[in-house]
């Protein structure tokens, strides 16, 4: 009796662990963007190494790229010449040791985590690492799919294959029905707030129970995204229906005979009846409400309704509401709205921005707030705008923009100025995360295009079912 | 990566929990293509105010931290992104160990892998450090113990191997391509294809 994690993991070790050495562990996908690379393919360089596989070696650019409106990406601007130089050596890298790269010319470029999916490279069963926590994003799939540092990065180069000790498992099963106007990105907040920020260190999550079931593909992926956020490595959810038809005819899954044998290999991977984790949490979904962070870090977060708590004089907490200026007994819903930001690989897709959509519609962002609505990838802009969404955004008021991770991370001149309150459905709202002194509210599209709406951190719900 | 076996220094506190990696080193230093000079921007945001000038509270600025290479912080250190760079720093300005009760998973092992000690310590001990900063400890990284100026010991974990690669200096990367025939092996007797 297996749980997922350890089927998957079971059949990927080249050479077991014992107790002087870690398991020598092999890798399916290996994702790459510009700036986590640069220094692992010196590396390369230094050595006299190629590249392993290039062919499991899906590369694009998301972090540092521009986000700007342009008619070809001939005129972008990109923000800084080391911006410039690291998208250059990029390319570079790419050329000299025979990776694609999803460029600026490729129609399918976007965030690292949004196009991994789309393009149907993210697989059940698989093992995906990138340079980048939110890796964590593609367990959605029932894949053991975790972030890696450049060290790790250049190892996966050289030899397809990471050291690692096999983590410990924690399952976290949420049951019942979510009400309306309540999703995936408050599941994962109330999770993230009941484990606290550490609370699955050293732990593979797997999200199980009937709410996560009745998710559909995009929302599970917000769901994993953030597993991070509660310090675990990897987050998943077994594979079903739901994940098999999001898969059919996607550009690089298997077709025809190799398509079903794909498929019978994918249908034993959930976790045996009766097979144990090491922990386990319980979250009722009926009882949720949309979410918001109050604090600097994810765990720090409430219900829409309900007052920032008082830490009492835990100096930690206490430096968290200074910086936030926010108010122990208020709801969040009294705060004023200066930027709101749609996008990032937790937030980025089609669901989301349709979600934003229907709050715009026919209504107007707020007078004074900056509102920034950025595709997680080019497919989706151009299925968003195949839809009419973009018309919807421009005409209430908000940027329409190209695709990449923009305001989740600020490296791209996309940011919030010192001292502004942005209402993100990224997933940090670290201290600085969006630009110097920036104070951030995660919270799901509904929220964020809500408290756009209003002005202030607002309920989605009273702007639902008009 | 240089051998480490022991070394003592003095420490500087940084008690705040839940550090991240985005407060190590914000994400506007990230477009380098280099592991070298990024101390100059480690914990930039809260070591400088917005003109430049050293925030002289921060404990970092203080007189006593001049020289300190070892950085004992609150719970959950290193949490956040996988940027390597938040090492990178931290060994670029000077520090070789971070102590607290708890590291997050991604930076523990960056750390590792670039020379940089992660130990974490009973409640009591870390306590202990916070309320006494600038204390000179020592860290023996064969014995995986950390000595306080009273002579008490205490031993911290770390696995096997990875203290192995540090005490002998040895980079992961050489012992996976030992495998090379086994990984070959692997790819040709696996049922399905990547
Ligand atoms: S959108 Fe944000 S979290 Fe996602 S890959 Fe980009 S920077 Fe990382």
């Amino acid at each position: 009796m297996r749980t997922l994690f350890e089927k998957v993991w079971d059949e990927h070790v080249v050479v077991p662990a014992t107790d002087d050495t870690p398991s020598v562990l092999y890798i399916d996908l290996h994702i790459i963007h510009e700036v986590t690379t640069p220094q692992a393919f010196s590396m390369l360089r230094d050595r006299g190494l190629s590249v392993r596989r290039p062919d499991l070696t899906l590369a694009t650019m998301d972090h540092s790229t521009p986000t700007t409106p342009v008619r070809t990406f001939k005129d972008l601007a990109v923000v800084g010449e080391s911006a410039a130089n690291q998208i250059r050596q990029m390319q570079q890298n790419c050329r000299d040791f025979g990776i694609d790269l999803l460029g600026f010319d490729s129609d399918r470029r976007g965030i690292v985590h949004v196009i991994g999916p789309e393009l149907g490279a993210t697989q059940p069963g698989k093992t995906i690492v990138c340079g980048d926590s939110h890796s964590s994003t593609h367990g959605a799939f029932g894949a053991l799919a975790f972030g890696i540092g450049t060290t790790e990065v250049g190892h996966v180069l050289a030899t397809q294959c990471l050291l690692q000790r096999r983590p410990k498992t924690l399952a976290v099963n949420v049951s019942g029905r979510l009400p309306a106007g309540v999703g995936a990105k408050d599941i994962i907040l109330a999770v993230i707030g009941r484990i606290g920020v550490d609370g699955g260190t050293g732990h593979v999550i797997e999200y199980r129970g009937d709410a996560i079931s009745a998710l559909d593909m995009e929302s599970r992926m917000t769901v994993c995204n953030m597993s991070i956020e509660g310090g675990a490595r990897a987050g998943m959810i077994a594979p079903d229906d739901t994940t098999f038809e999001y898969l059919a005819g996607r550009p690089r899954v298997p077709r025809g005979e190799t398509w079903d044998a794909a498929l019978a290999r994918w249908q034993e991977l959930v976790t045996d009846e009766g097979a144990t984790f090491d922990n386990e949490v319980s979250i009722d979904a009926s009882s949720l409400e949309p979410m918001v962070t109050f604090g600097t870090n994810p765990g720090m977060v409430i219900g829409i309704s309900e007052p920032v708590p008082d830490g009492g004089d835990d100096p930690s907490f206490r430096k968290a509401l200074d910086y936030m200026q926010v108010m122990p007994g208020k709801p969040m819903t009294e705060n004023d709205v200066d930027v709101v930001f749609i996008g990032s690989c937790t937030n980025g897709r089609l669901s989301d921005i349709e979600e934003a959509a229907s709050i715009l519609e026919g209504r107007q962002v707020a007078d004074g707030v900056r509102m920034l609505v950025v595709p997680g990838s080019q497919q989706v802009k151009r299925e968003a705008e195949a839809r009419g969404l973009d018309r919807v955004i421009t005409d209430a008021g908000a940027e329409w923009r190209e695709a990449g991770c923009s305001m989740c991370i600020g490296m791209n001149g996309d940011i919030a100025l010192p001292g502004q309150l942005s209402v993100s459905t990224s997933n940090r709202n670290f201290e600085g995360r969006q630009g110097i002194g920036a104070r951030t509210v995660l919270a799901s599209p509904a929220t964020a295009a809500a408290s756009a709406v209003r002005g202030k951190v607002a309920d989605p719900r009273q702007l639902m079912n008009r | 990566m240089e051998a480490i076996k022991t070394f003592r220094s003095r420490t500087v506190v940084l008690p705040t929990r839940d550090i991240d990696t985005d407060q190590i080193i914000a994400a506007r230093f990230l477009t380098t293509t280099t592991r070298e000079g990024l101390g100059k921007s480690l914990f930039f945001d809260l070591r400088f105010d917005a003109d430049g000038n050293e925030r002289p509270e921060f404990p970092l600025n203080g007189p006593e931290a001049r020289g300190a290479d070892i950085l004992v912080a609150g719970n959950n250190f290193g949490c956040g992104s996988s940027r390597e760079h938040a090492p990178w720093a931290l060994l670029d300005y000077g520090f070789r160990a971070v102590i607290s009760t708890e590291i997050a998973d991604i930076f523990r092992n960056n750390s590792l892998k670039n020379g940089l000690v992660p130990i974490v310590v009973p409640e009591d001990v870390h306590t202990w450090l916070v309320d006494n900063p600038g204390v000179e400890v020592e860290i023996d990284v064969e014995a995986l113990s950390l000595t306080l100026p009273d002579g008490t010991t205490t031993t911290y974990p770390m696995d096997g191997f990875a203290r192995h690669c540090l005490i002998e200096g040895l980079d992961q990367l050489g012992f996976l391509q030992q495998h090379d025939a086994a990984i070959e092996q692997f790819e040709k007797e696996r049922p399905w294809t990547p």
